[in-house]
């Protein structure tokens, strides 16, 4: 379901529809402020906050000291004191020394209080590998943060839910890690409707109908996975193209629908596959579906290596070749 | 170094008044108040033990010896001001108007003790060390958002020092100018750890100049140096002139949680001592002799008003409902997943099933 008041459109890439949907909340929301290192002037370092500084100062877009577990922690602070702040990591992996805060704070601080105290914050970060970074610049660690209860992940693939996403999070009552594919960050453009709308976390996409093979992927692997499932057309396979848009709480039952009608089914995600979130996609396939499937659910992922520095990252990135093979792969069972 | 940072003492061991100057604060009424706080955190702390041998409680961590900077902190603040504790605390929240019940069934287990009577700003106690610091920055700027003049006081003790949250903390709130009050108590150990293998400092006061905010040493078993040294940094957070580290020199006589003997580590002939010398209560019953304010039935009253307030909460805690297995999920959200709402149900169908299995048994 998706709400919206807003009626013209803009045709914009995917970050700047990320820089939109904060400027939309830093308009309607008081509370609503963005943290983090470079965010000023700087605009971030993928100019996910170009211009946002200028237009409401820096006591509402703050450049904080390089300092991840002090501006999350402190983040923490304010939204238990009535702000709702929007905290940019500048790669996901450079989140890890923020891991102590979220796990042990951000994340369980309305269950230990009840629902007393709780922390109302987004923590924005890009991810993935594909885009020549330097090593660390790359992880793709979701898994580490589904793992977490009380936090929710989304991760968008298209400019549109993007925005609604975002502004889904900050009004979300409870601290959502919003991971951006920093690959699509300006791969693709579509239309953005302005103002305020929100895409609500928990709901899957069908990016493509099909009838044969469903293939489940998000964020920067949606591109990927559909381009393969074009490609399958040619062999006259039809697929069924799933963004899941939100990895936790996933959504059962729009995966559910869709393998009990096409009874095979691939997950493509980019991070390892030891422990990744494809295996709870598999869990929902196998507690609510098991019986409808023809064929063992392929998966295909990053390999249980650290991402390798990006001389290797083709290599190890699921490619359309990859996925199209597992596809293959479920027809032919 | 430690000649930059003397400790500051406004009654000394013997009961007297350092400066002329302080007795403008160094009131009856004030030694009483103090006195009488004191009386009642040692009460509750010494119950804690007992109730935690008596299997009553669970693991306790006692504060005993260091009731005086718990006590002159607490007592420094406003009414709106923030508190965030660690898990040895206790005393400064229950100064500062926590509920004791809630105290002790956060002991005993019970997620109800992690909530503060309303419209009191008291986190629920930092247990991974150092992680409250970031947390009472962020709190503080927002009251300086809000355009306040309220104030956050955190705690925390030496083996924080160490840890990078601390340094964090220190940092973004001397950037932000955050009104937060740094409030450390060094009392000498880490669990088993002394300070001259935690750090290589003489004081932990001097870390604040790497942060370009005052660092204030005091005697943390004067209550009277804490509370004045407290009210003092809390005035400089509400006029916008941030943050202060405050060190305050104490000893647990104690073990660091009743899971722990601390005859492993170090001669506890020297707690005896400063139970003798330094103790934090005795200090102020010289004070007050020697002014010629103490009166032993009043002192006993004290005491006896202390030991009742004590045992009315254990009797409240003792009659809490139990815990409902419902809570576990109810509260991770503010609306439960599908996750948690079908562990939730299998939850107690399972228990359903071990009912009607031990029914069929019987």
């Amino acid at each position: 379901m998706e709400s919206t008041t807003a009626v013209k459109k803009k045709t914009m890439t995917l970050v700047q529809a990320i820089t939109d949907g904060m400027r939309t909340m830093l308009e309607e929301d008081e509370r609503v402020l963005v943290l983090g290192e470079d965010v000023g002037k700087n605009g971030g370092v993928f100019r996910a906050t170009d211009h946002l500084q200028d237009e409401f100062g820096e006591d509402r877009v703050m450049d904080t000291p390089l300092s991840e577990a002090g501006f999350i922690g402190a983040a923490i602070g304010m939204s238990v004191n009535g702000l709702r702040p929007v905290a940019e990591i500048q790669f996901l992996g450079f989140i890890y020394p923020a891991y102590e805060q979220i796990m042990t704070h951000a994340s369980r601080l309305r269950s230990r209080t009840m629902g007393h105290y709780t922390v109302p914050m987004v923590i924005r970060a890009p991810y993935g590998a594909g885009v020549r970074a330097p090593e660390i610049h790359s992880d793709s660690t979701e898994a580490i943060f589904t793992h977490m209860p009380g936090l929710k992940v989304v991760c968008p693939a298209s400019p549109s839910d993007a925005k609604g996403l975002l502004i889904a999070a900050i009004e979300d009552p409870d601290p959502v890690l919003y991971l951006e594919p920093m690959r699509c960050y300006r791969s693709s453009r579509e239309e953005v409707a302005e103002g305020k709308y929100t895409v609500e976390i928990g709901k899957a996409k069908k990016v493509q109908e099909g009838e044969d093979v469903t293939v489940i992927t998000w964020g920067a692997m949606v591109p990927v996975a559909a381009k393969a499932v074009k490609e399958m057309e040619v062999s006259g396979v039809s697929c069924e193209l799933i963004d899941l848009r939100t990895l936790y709480p996933i959504d059962r039952n729009t995966i559910a629908e869709s393998v009990q009608k096409t009874g095979r089914t691939v997950i493509v995600h980019e991070a390892h596959g030891t422990g990744g979130v494809g295996n709870d996609v598999l869990a929902v396939v196998n507690d609510t579906s098991f019986l409808y499937q023809k064929a063992p659910v392929e998966r295909v992922t990053g390999f249980d290596s650290p991402v390798p520095f990006f001389g290797f990252e083709d290599e190890y990135l699921p490619t359309p070749a990859r996925v199209k093979n597992a596809i293959e792969k479920v027809i032919k069972f | 170094m430690e000649n930059d940072f003397p400790i500051k003492m406004w009654i000394d061991v013997n009961g007297n008044v350092q400066e002329k100057e302080y007795q403008e604060v160094v009131t009856e009424k004030r030694a009483r108040t103090f006195y009488q706080q004191l009386i009642r955190i040692r009460t509750f702390d010494r119950k804690g033990i007992s109730l935690q041998r008596q299997g009553r409680i669970g693991t306790y961590a006692p504060f005993e010896g260091q009731e005086a900077s718990q006590v002159g902190s607490a007592l420094a603040l406003e009414a709106n001001d923030w508190m965030f504790p660690s898990y040895r605390d206790h005393g400064a929240t229950m100064t500062f108007g926590h509920s004791l019940k809630n105290i002790l069934l956060f002991w005993n287990g019970r997620n109800e003790g992690c909530i503060p009577p309303a419209g009191k700003n008291i986190f629920p106690p930092g247990i991974p060390i150092a992680t409250q610091l970031p947390h009472a920055v962020g709190a503080a700027f927002a009251e300086k958002r809000k355009g306040t003049k309220n104030a956050a006081i955190v705690y925390f003790g030496d083996g924080a020092t160490s840890e990078g949250d601390f340094h964090e903390g220190l940092n973004m709130a001397s950037v932000f100018e955050a009104p937060v009050v740094f409030f450390n108590q060094n009392n000498g150990y880490a669990i088993s750890v002394p300070m001259e293998k935690q750090m290589n400092t003489k004081t932990i006061a001097q870390k604040a100049l790497a942060y370009d905010m005052p660092g204030v040493r005091v005697d943390g078993n004067d209550v009277f140096a804490v509370y004045a040294e407290t009210l003092k940094a809390l005035d400089r957070a509400r006029n916008g002139k941030g943050p202060t580290l405050i060190e305050a020199v104490t000893w647990r006589y104690g073990a660091h949680t009743t899971a722990d003997d601390p005859t492993k580590y170090r001669d506890q002939k020297e707690s005896d001592r400063r139970r003798e010398e330094t103790d934090p209560v005795l200090r102020v019953e010289r004070l007050m002799k020697n002014q010629g304010w103490f009166d032993e039935q009043w002192a006993e009253e004290v005491k006896n008003q202390a030991a009742h307030e004590v045992d009315a909460s254990v009797a409240e805690m003792e009659s809490f409902p139990p815990a409902d297995p419902n809570d576990i999920f109810d509260h991770v959200f503010a609306e439960p997943t599908w996750q948690l709402e079908e562990q939730k149900q299998q939850y107690f169908e399972a228990k359903k099933g071990v009912a009607v299995w031990n029914q069929q048994q019987q």
